[in-house]
């Protein structure tokens, strides 16, 4: 029996050993037990944050059931997004056809809960039996006045990337759909942040603390209101580039808005967000306030990790998280924390994020794209690594081999964006790594 | 403020479901195949349905869960599946070298009309000459028939015509325990073994979905019913199968009542005469007195003293405690099978369920409940193929002391200031959903002191002074 299946050789390199290019942006291979969800799943996680929106289902009864209350996104309003509602298809409908049963379920749902705008996913079986998912949104909408908008995510069309797309197609059809909006001077969007465990208040505090004012956040605490004048920016600046790429290209191609790539894990990448939006904005004083706040968050930072990496340094961690993005940054984190990142993945990296990741890891480190069970736990063990960072499907393996592990996915509780979120970052790992209960376990 | 999770004044019956009271049908399908040794569950259909029930089994059970997808594309959607299946069968095969592989069908493939059966005779034929080549074996579970108890049924039921053949007579006894927790799997075993029965567990994930830690990376986790034991299932001297509901109803949304569904132990007594005993999930006394007095009945001996004594002790609780729960109105939701069993032990220590909800829609499940229950049974609110909100709205009305049933109710417990105790799958927001105990006197005991001190502690919290005595 060989060690892995063979078909995913390319997407491994060890740093040093291995000469070939990642390879990266595939399918996944059949039977190998990925990671990754489906379209589906990309598009539904993207647009779940919008708080006063209906989003609804449209499929046999999994699809909305795996994805009830499933982010940890939270809302400082309305909780709309949190309730899962789905046209539950029998087997009828897939042979009749589900368009009445959509327009009778959407027609009550709207009227009972007058949502700001309504998403309608499309499973994989809508694709199948051919219902006019569009035809149903449009006259909903003409009958309502509510927007109800398709979201074109047919499971098996693609990988969980498209479902990114499909998402940021639904999204656009809001964006610059209110123009009587005046924006403040400086105004900026987020986008790509979901606001987990409230990370967007941490953010959008230091921005309005430099004098910046966020319009809208796609999609984190979203709201509809906010989508459709988001075009007022003067600036999108993006995270988890994965989910949000198009949306911010879209903008720069139909509204001229410039966009640029950061991340807020870490002070490294925290700070040069916070500078680059000043830069922009091309004003001494914002410059100013953010060096102010950049320079008082560190001097309060800095010792307070202090006895954190103590503990911690030299010791070798894992990381196999969806966005490649973010597990830059997180390399860089933990180098902070005088850790060593020893296996560093992601479920939809691209090539540019691979390259910059082989370029700041050590050699002897393994990169890999698209992983599985059996691959990241003989990764762990054959590097030695003391820590995990990953979601819900990767816990379970760190936890058997008796390593630490750190929630970085859509499920935590700890906010790990910004300054206050590196410490809590580090109280996670520095918890979970020097827990004493892992001398019971023979690594 | 955030505001609240929005709830309608207005009452009224929906086309969409509003919160599901159930998952899908291979996600059931899965569970039962990870209850056969060296299995590995293929979900024929996208890679999403794959990930998403390996992602909500993984909650519940805190467990690595390796379910492997055919991993649908386009062309597969149009072209037909077979050449993905087989394909990840082949992968399967080199990544775990499994003893079985076990298939679930999706909505998608299905609707498509791939042919399961065919396509793995086609993948044998070609690979004739390879001795690797595991065990097939294939469920019907598109999501739009039925929920995941359904799936699991049918499983059990495939897993049974699959393996199950005509040998001589022995001394086993085949066991169909229904979805319950692996801490009651392995305290079945145990009731089993200590009566001395040669039993044969279908399916038995006890150890295969609650494994302890690992030196290295299992990549099959040990345990499970082998295919051995499977293929004696034909000769064994009796079948006991825990749930009067199983896949027997009009699974939800099927088009006709096909009545061509029949349980593992269904299948058996047609096909080769093994005696068919079907008794309630056994939680309570009286339940868990039909399962013990069958089990004397089958090995011809007295009920060993060690359950007399917990019996005993638990009617003992049931006298120390019936004060605090008599005359206490429960809402009990989740699957039929748990649902009638919970009811049934409810009923007998003087709790009156004033609402029994399914997900599930045999339309058996009010018969089933009237059944159980002979002090409340016939008042008892029975409603099928319901969701969460409904529940939700109903409980606003009924005002119920406690909710009984799995964590994804507990927004509804929190909004009314109640308490939920938790029993069933998933337990996704508290550790050991897995070591919940239900069955036999001893998962009755600790399910009467939680229920008991649930209420104890609600009284005792609203109470000014908070005494120090019950």
């Amino acid at each position: 029996m060989s060690k892995f299946i063979k078909d995913r050789t390319p997407q491994i390199v060890t740093i040093g050993e291995d000469q070939h290019e990642l390879a990266c942006e595939k399918k996944s291979v059949a039977g190998s037990v990925s990671q990754r969800a489906c379209v589906f799943c990309g598009s539904r996680v993207v647009l779940y944050p919008i708080a006063d929106a209906l989003h609804v289902v449209h499929g046999p009864i999994g699809c909305a059931a795996y994805t009830w209350d499933i982010r940890g996104a939270m809302s400082s309003g309305p909780q709309l997004h949190r309730l899962s509602f789905s046209t539950d298809l029998r087997e009828k409908d897939v042979v009749f056809g589900g368009e009445k049963k959509l327009y009778s379920a959407l027609t009550e749902l709207i009227e009972a809960y007058k949502p700001k705008a309504v998403f309608v996913f499309s499973t994989c079986i809508v694709g199948v039996i051919g219902d006019d998912v569009e035809a149903v949104c449009r006259q909903l909408t003409k009958e309502t006045g509510v927007e109800v908008l398709p979201v074109m995510s047919e499971g098996f069309k693609g990988t969980k990337k498209d479902g990114y797309k499909a998402a940021c197609d639904a999204l656009m059809k809001l964006v610059g759909t209110d123009n009587e909006y005046v924006p403040p001077k400086y105004s900026i969007n987020i986008l790509g942040d979901f606001n987990l465990a409230g990370e967007l208040w941490i953010l959008s505090e230091y921005y309005k603390k430099i004098g910046v004012e966020i319009i809208a956040c796609l999609t984190g605490d979203g709201r509809v209101q906010q989508v459709r004048r988001s075009h007022k920016a003067s600036l999108n600046v993006v995270q988890c580039s994965g989910s949000m790429m198009h949306v911010a290209r879209e903008m720069e191609k139909e509204y001229g808005i410039p966009y640029k790539k950061v991340s807020y894990f870490g002070i490294e990448d925290m700070s040069d967000a916070l500078y680059e939006v000043a830069q922009h904005f091309n004003d001494p004083e914002l410059m100013a306030n953010a060096r102010a706040l950049v320079s008082e968050e560190i001097a309060k930072l800095i010792p307070a990790l202090q006895p954190y990496r103590e503990k911690l340094e030299g010791k070798k961690a894992a990381i196999y998280v969806g966005g490649a993005f973010k597990a830059i940054s997180l390399v860089k984190a933990l180098r902070l924390l005088g850790m060593k990142t020893v296996v560093v993945g992601s479920q939809t990296g691209n090539k540019d994020d691979y390259n910059l990741l082989s370029k700041i890891c050590d050699k002897g480190t393994v990169i890999v794209d698209d992983s599985n069970p059996n691959e990241l736990s003989d990764f762990v063990k054959k590097t030695g690594a003391d820590l995990f960072i990953g979601g819900v499907k990767e816990r379970p393996i760190a936890y058997k081999l008796g390593l630490g592990f750190c929630d970085h996915n859509h499920e935590r509780k700890e906010a790990l964006a910004g300054y206050v979120g590196m410490l809590n970052f580090a109280k996670e790992v520095y918890a979970s790594v020097c827990s004493p209960v892992w001398k019971f376990i023979k690594r | 403020m955030a505001d609240k999770i929005p709830v309608l004044k207005e009452r009224k019956n929906f086309v969409a479901t509003r919160n599901a009271c159930k998952v899908c049908s291979p996600l059931g399908g899965s569970v039962a195949y990870k209850g056969i040794k060296g299995c590995v569950p293929v979900i024929h259909g996208g890679q999403g349905c794959a990930t998403y029930i390996r992602r909500y089994l993984i909650s519940h059970y805190k467990e690595p869960v390796d379910i492997a997808s055919s991993n649908f594309s386009e062309e597969s959607t149009i072209f037909g599946g077979e050449g993905n299946l087989s394909l990840a069968i082949q992968n399967v095969i080199a990544q775990y070298n499994p003893e079985v592989v076990g298939v679930c069908t999706t909505c998608l493939s299905e609707t498509i009309g791939d042919d399961i059966g065919q396509a793995l005779r086609n993948y044998k034929a070609k690979n004739a000459d390879d001795a690797s080549i595991p065990e097939f074996v294939y469920s019907s579970t598109p999501s739009y028939q039925g929920s995941h108890v359904d799936g699991f049924h049918e499983t059990v039921a495939a897993i049974t015509k699959t393996f199950a053949t005509k040998v001589e007579m022995n001394d086993k006894v085949n066991i169909f325990p229904g979805f319950i927790s692996t801490e009651d799997l392995r305290m079945l075993k145990s009731i089993l073994e200590d009566f001395g029965i040669d039993y044969i567990m279908v399916p038995d994930y006890s150890e295969t979905l609650d494994n302890p830690v690992w030196d290295t990376y299992h990549r099959i986790p040990d345990g499970g019913t082998s295919v051995e034991d499977l293929k004696l299932m034909g000769g064994a001297k009796a079948s006991i199968e825990f749930g009067p509901i199983l896949n027997r109803g009009n699974l939800a949304g099927r088009i006709k009542n096909n009545n061509l569904a029949v349980t593992g132990a269904e299948y058996l007594e047609k096909e080769f005469g093994v005696k068919k005993f079907t008794i309630n999930i056994p939680v309570g006394i009286t339940q868990s007195d039909e399962l013990f007095q069958l089990l004397s009945d089958i090995s011809g001996k007295d009920v060993p003293t060690k359950y007399k004594m917990e019996r005993g002790r638990l009617i003992d609780a049931y006298a120390d405690g019936h004060k605090y729960v008599f005359g206490k109105k429960a809402v009990v939701y989740g699957e039929e099978d748990l649902v009638v069993a919970m009811t049934g032990f409810l009923d007998e220590i003087g709790i009156e369920v004033i609402l029994a909800a399914s997900g599930g829609n045999s339309g058996i499940l009010k018969q089933k409940i009237e059944e159980c229950a002979p002090v409340h049974g016939k008042t008892i609110e029975v409603l099928s193929d319901l969701d969460y909100e409904k529940i939700n709205e109903l409980c606003i009305d009924m005002k119920p002391d406690i909710l009984i049933g799995n964590s994804k109710g507990y927004y509804i417990a929190r909004e009314l200031g109640i308490p939920l105790v938790r029993v069933g799958f998933p337990i996704h927001d508290r550790m050991g959903g897995s070591r919940l105990k239900h069955v036999a006197y001893t998962g009755a005991q600790e399910l009467f002191d939680k229920i008991g001190n649930a209420l104890i502690e609600y009284k005792q919290e609203k109470s000014e002074i908070g005494w120090k005595y019950m």
